[in-house]
Formats: structure tokens, sequence, C-alpha cells
């Protein structure tokens, strides 16, 4: 009886959103408590000991990373305009924008590995020379906070990549753009991850 | 309200102007570099800046992620994660009371 009740009913209408996205918000809602415990561990340990953070600008370096900013906000707006040429059907966007994205987050990664690599090898920090994941509380956060965030944008460029691939194949259209658009609602949280660790990590 | 009107219309949700987006969000990150060098209080460097950043995250959610136009079920699942970080940061901040 109970059985014959429940195939009665009509379906329901959940979220009013396909699966997918659906599944991309949970996950997002995953990653923002995995970046409010990096974040808030790093406010208790920077609130804890302040003198063992250097001043904006005295051992990172803000233009490049400025720079690597605008950068990554560029590359949300490629992403957008890939998803609305996607839905547009316009097949040479979806290519130009998807691959435009895709390169913007490789240029990231590769800023982000130059930055990296001038503060191990010339970073000074409290008198020692080199500034690297054993530079005390400072290096130890910022690495973790910034190699995890980079991590995320390697993720992405892998997915971009494959949906670079895929659009010039043909695979996206009007009918079928789901893929993009979870793709870039990732892509974007990655850009709002960082706007937020730029501003607490690089100019408080 | 008209947006939801939109949205319900029928072509999923309306054209944001992307660009606009874009320039608010360069422009919101040079005056973030002006106002970390200035030579104000420390405090009122702080809340501007941090001010802003949630600023430039709501663009992004709002306007790239298309939150604006999703319905209300959906945004109420992207909201669920920030009680628990409000709770996550007011427990934290009381170390220091």
């Amino acid at each position: 009886m109970a059985h014959a009740a429940a195939i009665d009913r009509p379906p329901e209408r959940g979220l009013d959103v396909y699966t997918q996205k659906v599944g991309m918000w949970v996950f997002l809602c995953s990653e923002v408590m995995f970046f409010t415990g990096l974040i808030g561990s790093y406010v208790v340990l920077r609130f804890g000991a302040s003198d063992a953070w250097g001043a904006p600008g005295e051992v990172l370096n803000v233009p490049v990373t400025a720079v690597n900013t605008f950068i990554l906000i560029c590359s949300s707006v490629t992403m957008v305009k890939a998803f609305a040429a996607a839905e547009a059907g316009d097949q040479k966007g979806i290519r130009t924008f998807l691959l435009a994205t895709t390169l913007l987050g490789a240029t990231f990664l590769g800023i982000q590995a130059y930055e990296y690599t001038e503060l191990v090898r010339h970073g000074e920090w409290q008198g020692s020379h080199g500034f690297t994941p054993a530079a005390g509380l400072y290096g130890a956060t910022f690495f973790t906070m910034t190699g995890f965030h980079g991590f995320h944008v390697f993720i992405g460029v892998l997915c971009l990549s494959w949906a670079t691939i895929q659009a010039f194949k043909g695979r996206w259209g009007p009918e079928h753009c789901h893929g993009i658009e979870v793709i870039g609602l990732y892509w974007h949280f990655v850009d709002l991850v960082w706007i937020i660790l730029f501003t607490i990590v690089y100019l408080i | 309200m008209s947006d939801h009107a939109a949205a319900a219309e029928g072509a999923g949700h309306p054209q944001p102007k992307y660009m606009l987006i874009w320039l608010y969000l360069f422009i919101l990150t040079v005056s973030e570099l002006g106002i970390a060098f200035l030579p104000i209080a420390k405090w009122m460097i702080v809340t501007t800046l941090l001010v802003m950043a949630v600023w430039k995250a709501l663009l992004v959610a709002l306007y790239y992620m298309h939150l604006k136009w999703e319905p209300a079920r959906l945004r109420l699942v992207a909201l669920a994660p920030l009680p628990f970080v409000a709770i996550m940061i007011v427990v934290i901040m009381m170390e220091y009371v």
C-alpha cells in the first residue's frame, strides 16, 4: 500500500535546478568551510603573535600579486562570457572564451610559481635569507593558504582544459551547456576565495 | 522582483552587464591597493579593506555565479555555510576577549 501511494505522488520539485548544479553548490558549501578553517586559524595565529607578520609589501611582492588578482578577475569575465556564448549557441565565442579562461588560469599559476621561487630564493624575513614554509608562522600560513588556493586553480585549469578541448569538438551549445555552467561556478568560487585571500594575506 | 519575473519568463536569466561588474571589481581592487598603504590608523585600513573584499565577493557571487537569478531555495543552499562561518569566527575571536 505504502509503495503504491509513493508511486501515485507527483514528482517532487526539488530545488528547480538541475542536479549537477545543486551538487556543485553543495560542494562549494563544503569548500567555504574548508577555507574558513584555514582563514580562521590564520586569524587566531596572527592576532596571537602580530609581530611575527611583516607589514604589507615588506616580504610579499604586492604589485606582482595585484597583477595576478587582475588576471583572475579577467578570467571570471571570460568564463561568464563562455557560458553566455554557449547559451546563445555561438560556437566561436565558446571556443575563444573557454580558451582565454584556461590561458588566464594557467598564467595565474605561472606567476604564482614565479612568486614562490622569488620568495624562497631572495625573500628576506627576520634576518633569515629565503622565505619558505619553514619561516615561522608567517611562512607556514602564507604557503598553506596560497598553496591550497593555487591547487584549486590547478584543478580548475584541468577542468577548463577539458572543456576547451570539448568546445573544439563542438560539444557545447544551448541544449548542452550545463558542464560549462558547473565548471564556471567552481571557477568563480576560486576567484572569490582569492579576492578574500589577497586582502587578508597581502594587504592587511 | 522584476529580475525574478524576467527569470521566470523564459530564456533562463537576463544577461547582466558582465563588463560593468568587471569594471567595478577592477576599480575596487585598485582602490584596495591605494588604501592598504595610506598613512592612517591600522584598524581603519583593515575595516575598509574587509568591507571592500566582501563587496567584491558579493559581486562575483550575485552576478558571475548568477545567484541573483537563482530560485530562492538554491540561494538558501548557497547561504547555508554562512551561519557556521559566523559561529567559527565568533568562537575564534572569543580566544582574545
